[in-house]
């Protein structure tokens, strides 16, 4: 538990300490949501209908530019390296790193969720749908995308790899989030999605720290 | 129990296995596709309702259910290879993905040929259609992730990884769909005690999934071993074996 602390204090300090880089994908997601209405009309039945999708693909974009840095600077300056040397846990480290990544990049996210929200014309039942998905989901994508950023954190074509590898994954979190935002919508109760989600984030915090670990040495080879 | 196991850990032996399975797994699907592809296209009686265009069934058929069997097998060899620490797994995976990213296309390039007659349109958001395509999605995923490695070593774990993490989504991506949208039809001929399909249209499309899979499974050996080849180029088994000039026949 100790290791988990102090990596987590480390690496909460280094991304306060460097922050020109982390309000960048809060940024993207909400330019490209703004795309959206330019893109297809700003039609408000036309934009309710699309909006809590475009919100999540969105997010599954954002999350996938910001990921891709979670590992790479402690990879390019041999901390990480450093890290799989300390006889702590290291899959308990794995999950204090994107514990961090998750709190510093998804959680504005969350925060500008209404203005997104209001962008696009939801409902009040489906922003609040869709917010209950995003807290349960976007962990779940952060957890899992480290598996596949800790393996590539050695090579330097990241970028469209990490997409390739990541977005078919994350497909079946984007059926049952926009489907419960959809339920919602209906006026249907959507705990049954909100259920499957929260069951596949605990399915993730158990396994992948382990996966992440394991990945983790593969890199350092 | 599994002793015999053990030699094939040794790349050279499986190299010389694979060279002997290879000629037992092309003739017989040779044959199989043969009697099973004329059977079917030719002699079959057509079907009541979808007339002559139901035929695309003999290769339809194979080719989805291999493309989830071999997905299975990579997945197998990614579990054996990380669990035992065995590299020729990996080279396994490496020399499979690409067969079965290739049954995969040709489920999805001969669904969508057939569903233009019988459903109007070439595609539609369906579930299986749906899942089929991200089965290709991560089948070309362990194809580009292994590739962009140069050490091939960290590339075998790296696919062995994602390959497993594929599995386990495997069956939540076919449900999640599943219960998104459907237009496909049920299963046909897995019932065995009843099946909804006439049997002198059910033996041709039997014939040619077992030679589907024949054809399947020499790919994979002739992959496997021009695999082992490129990797231990450097080995003095290997180099005895291109200079002794028997590549080919075995």
């Amino acid at each position: 538990m100790t290791v988990f602390w102090s990596v987590f204090r480390r690496d909460w300090l280094l991304a306060f300490r460097q922050n020109a880089e982390f309000l960048q994908p809060v940024l993207f997601c909400l330019l490209v949501v703004t795309m959206f209405p330019l893109g297809i009309g700003p039609s408000p039945a036309t934009l309710q209908k699309v909006g809590p999708g475009i919100i999540w693909v969105a997010a599954l974009l954002s999350s996938l530019l910001a990921l891709e840095k979670l590992f790479k600077q402690d990879f390019l300056d041999g901390s990480l390296e450093q890290l799989v040397l300390t006889p702590g846990s290291l899959p308990m480290l794995a999950l204090a790193k994107v514990l961090v990544h998750w709190l510093v990049s998804t959680l504005p996210l969350l925060i500008l969720s209404p203005v997104l929200a209001l962008f696009l014309n939801l409902t009040w039942d489906m922003y609040w749908a869709l917010l209950c998905t995003l807290v349960l989901g976007t962990p779940l994508m952060s957890l899992i995308g480290a598996i596949a950023v800790a393996l590539t954190a050695g090579l330097n074509k990241g970028g469209t790899l990490l997409g390739l590898l990541l977005l078919p994954v994350y497909i079946p979190l984007l059926i049952f989030a926009t489907s419960a935002v959809e339920s919602a919508s209906l006026g249907i109760p959507f705990t049954g999605q909100l259920a499957i989600i929260g069951a596949m984030l605990l399915f993730a915090i158990a396994l992948t720290p382990y996966a992440v670990a394991y990945a983790i040495k593969v890199s350092q080879n | 129990m599994w002793k015999w196991l053990h030699p094939y850990a040794k790349t050279e032996e499986t190299y010389v296995l694979c060279g002997r399975l290879y000629p037992w797994f092309l003739w017989p699907a040779i044959a199989l596709l043969a009697v099973g592809t004329v059977w079917g296209l030719a002699f079959a009686p057509a079907d009541y309702q979808q007339g002559d265009s139901f035929r695309i069934i003999y290769i339809h058929v194979p080719g989805a259910m291999l493309s989830m069997g071999l997905y299975a097998g990579m997945a197998i060899l990614g579990f054996i290879g990380l669990v035992w620490q065995i590299r020729t797994c990996y080279m396994g995976i490496a020399a499979i993905a690409p067969v079965g990213a290739m049954m995969t296309f040709i489920a999805l390039f001969t669904g969508a040929v057939w569903g233009k007659p019988m459903w109007g349109t070439w595609w539609v958001w369906d579930a299986r259609l749906t899942s089929e395509l991200i089965l290709l999605f991560l089948y070309l995923g362990v194809i580009a992730l292994y590739g962009a490695f140069d050490d091939k070593i960290q590339a075998g774990k790296a696919v062995a990884v994602m390959s497993l993490v594929g599995v386990i989504n495997l069956p939540i991506i076919h449900y999640s769909v599943y219960w998104w949208n459907t237009l496909h039809q049920g299963a046909t001929i897995s019932k065995f005690d009843n099946p909804s399909i006439s049997s002198d249209m059910l033996w041709p499309l039997l014939l040619n999934i077992l030679g589907f899979g024949l054809v399947a499974g020499a790919l994979a050996c002739r992959r496997l071993q021009n695999e082992i080849l490129t990797r231990e180029m450097r080995r003095p088994w290997a180099q005895t074996l291109l200079l002794s000039n028997e590549t080919g026949a075995k």
